[in-house]
């Protein structure tokens, strides 16, 4: 079987899921660019990279995220505004995953059902994914990959996901500091 | 002693590394042994013959203590409709049934995958015929491959305990969470004694997480009519379509995501004896017994006959059965149904698929004599095909 690579869309009609076209998930300390198992710092760096050279980037922090109140939970929604400040990147959150009809809004909320209009609505190019549960996550990022030309991040608490552009897996705060670190440094000397 | 003073361990503690004894029992006791050391919170039974004793010896673990809730539902709809609620909600539930209920219970199989609810069931399968009939027969299996359940297929009762015990881990990882069915051929393996080495130490699977599930676990907040109510299963427009596409794609992919963790507890998909015989048989479950006795009694008539056991069906042994069967130039595929299911799988696998002789098949209980697999070897008869 040829190698599938998880490009940038928009793929087409119906875009696979890479599970099934042999991307496997990282091992620990390792991540996924693209479907190819790189070193996580690697991909540390391919996201604050990613970050620093995008024109609309967002964060979708999902309900994992924006209704956990434990000062862990505090804490890591600290380290995602902090780092969205340092990548100069909106917020736009995903708070359930109820369709949302007639019509969602599509500049305040973004849906794992839905997600291309938000996306096609503030044409966001880099969009990173946290605390979204995985099934949806990876239901958001297909769609996704089928109609936009959106570069995506899975910032995975778990195993990460093969359909995410770019995926960390055991993404924990100590994580989200070495990110925040790192999205600094890219984005040091921008005007 | 009850499951509370068990002492939880990880699965691979628990299946290679604690202390067993051996003991003389049925596969519906092998069953119950599982269930005692694998930390089950719930279970939920209906009965029907073969299965009804193993969910019967299940709920005599409740009375010692070892489950936290058991009862009897109202036909297996209900069973599997309970057992789905239960899941949902975030427990480690256990239920079997076989033959007849697995199709009464039927919608529910899609659906526990659909919801990526981790439900381990036992199918202690028999025949689906009218006249009824409560014999052994695997038909059942040949209808489930497509719901989305992970299937693994027992050849004896130590198969049984050992995959039963070992499912529990491969269906809760998040990035799998699917239910996984254990298939083992009623009233040969349920009603029968064999030896069976089984767990001996004061130790249980380690309880379940519900906070690691890839989908929300249900609360007041997060009602299970979500699933069903929500507009876009209605919809008639590309939007809905692709979310239900989408939706679809990450059951195959989180069977496909089980491979790994599969390997880990039963180790590799197929097994193979005699690997460069040019004739191969090819089967699961007890037919494997059976062939590996036809087997050696070719082998006493100068034929050179490897066999080829399959322990997991879902996710699909295609690479396995492809190497299996790379240098074979014929191919018995023994069967316990009038379907053929195990034959149309394997066709579907490998390259120059007229190798197969697809059979010999028996159903409606009967046995099958090592002697009918010894012909179809020989190549001069083949039964019930």
């Amino acid at each position: 079987m040829e190698h599938y690579r998880v490009l940038p869309g928009p793929e087409g009609y119906l875009p696979p899921a890479a599970a099934l076209r042999g991307v496997p998930l990282p091992l620990p300390g390792e991540a996924l660019i693209e479907g190819r198992p790189v070193a996580r710092d690697e991909a540390v760096r391919h996201i604050a990279a990613k970050l620093a050279g995008a024109t609309v980037p967002r964060f979708f922090p999902g309900p994992q995220l924006l209704w956990r109140d434990t000062p862990y939970a505090r804490e890591r929604g600290r380290l995602v505004r902090e780092i969205a400040r340092e990548a100069g990147a909106g917020v736009i959150p995903m708070p359930d995953y109820r369709p949302k009809y007639p019509m969602i809004d599509p500049a305040v909320e973004i849906n794992p059902n839905h997600p291309n209009l938000t996306i096609w609505h503030n044409k966001i190019d880099v969009g990173v994914f946290i605390g979204v549960h995985c099934h949806q996550a990876n239901l958001a990022l297909r769609i996704i990959r089928g109609g936009t030309a959106c570069y995506t991040v899975a910032l995975c608490a778990h195993d990460g996901h093969e359909d995410a552009h770019v995926s960390l897996r055991d993404a924990d705060n100590a994580v989200l500091e070495q990110l925040r670190d790192a999205v600094r440094a890219a984005t040091r000397g921008r005007a | 002693m009850s499951g509370e003073a068990l002492k939880p361990v990880p699965t691979p503690y628990l299946l290679f590394e604690a202390r067993r004894e051996e003991q003389f029992i049925t596969g519906s006791e092998a069953v119950r042994e599982a269930v005692r050391r694998a930390n089950v919170d719930m279970a939920i039974a209906y009965p029907i013959t073969p299965q009804s004793e193993s969910m019967h010896l299940v709920g005599d673990l409740y009375a010692e203590g070892y489950l936290r809730d058991y009862f009897r539902g109202e036909n297996e709809f209900a069973v599997m409709s309970q057992v789905a609620g239960a899941a949902m909600a975030g427990v480690r539930v256990f239920t079997a049934t076989c033959g007849p209920g697995t199709l009464r219970a039927f919608e529910n199989f899609p659906l526990w995958a659909g919801t990526r609810l981790p439900v381990v069931m036992a199918f202690m399968t028999r025949g689906v015929n009218a006249p009824l009939t409560i014999q052994p027969d695997t038909i059942e299996m040949g209808m489930l491959l497509d719901t989305g359940i992970l299937m693994l297929h027992a050849e004896n009762a130590q198969d049984l305990y050992d995959m039963l015990l070992g499912a529990f881990s491969v269906a809760e990882r998040t990035t799998v969470h699917l239910p996984l069915g254990v298939f083992v051929d009623g009233f040969f393996v349920t009603h029968t004694r064999q030896k069976v080495r089984v767990v001996a130490e004061d130790v249980k699977l380690e309880p379940y997480d519900p906070a690691a599930s890839p989908v929300p676990t249900v609360d007041m907040e997060t009602p299970p009519v979500r699933y069903m109510r929500d507009p876009f299963v209605m919809k008639s427009n590309y939007v809905s379509y692709a979310a239900h596409a989408s939706w679809q794609q990450e059951i195959l992919a989180a069977a496909e995501r089980a491979r790994p963790y599969l390997r880990e507890v039963v180790g590799p998909f197929v097994e193979q004896e005699n690997p460069d015989a040019p004739i191969q048989v090819v089967a699961s479950g007890t037919a494997v017994a059976q062939a590996r006795e036809a087997a050696r009694m070719a082998r006493e008539e100068g034929l050179e006959v490897g066999l080829v056991k399959i322990k997991v069906l879902r996710p699909a042994p295609r690479e396995e059965i492809r190497r299996a069967l790379a240098r074979a130039e014929k191919i018995v595929i023994p069967e316990f149904n009038r379907t053929g299911w195990l034959a149309r799988e394997v066709a579907s696998m490998i390259p120059a698929n007229d190798r197969i002789v697809a059979g010999p098949r028996v159903y409606g209980g009967m046995t099958m004599p090592p002697e009918v697999i010894l012909d179809a070897l020989r190549g001069t008869r083949l039964a019930g095909v």
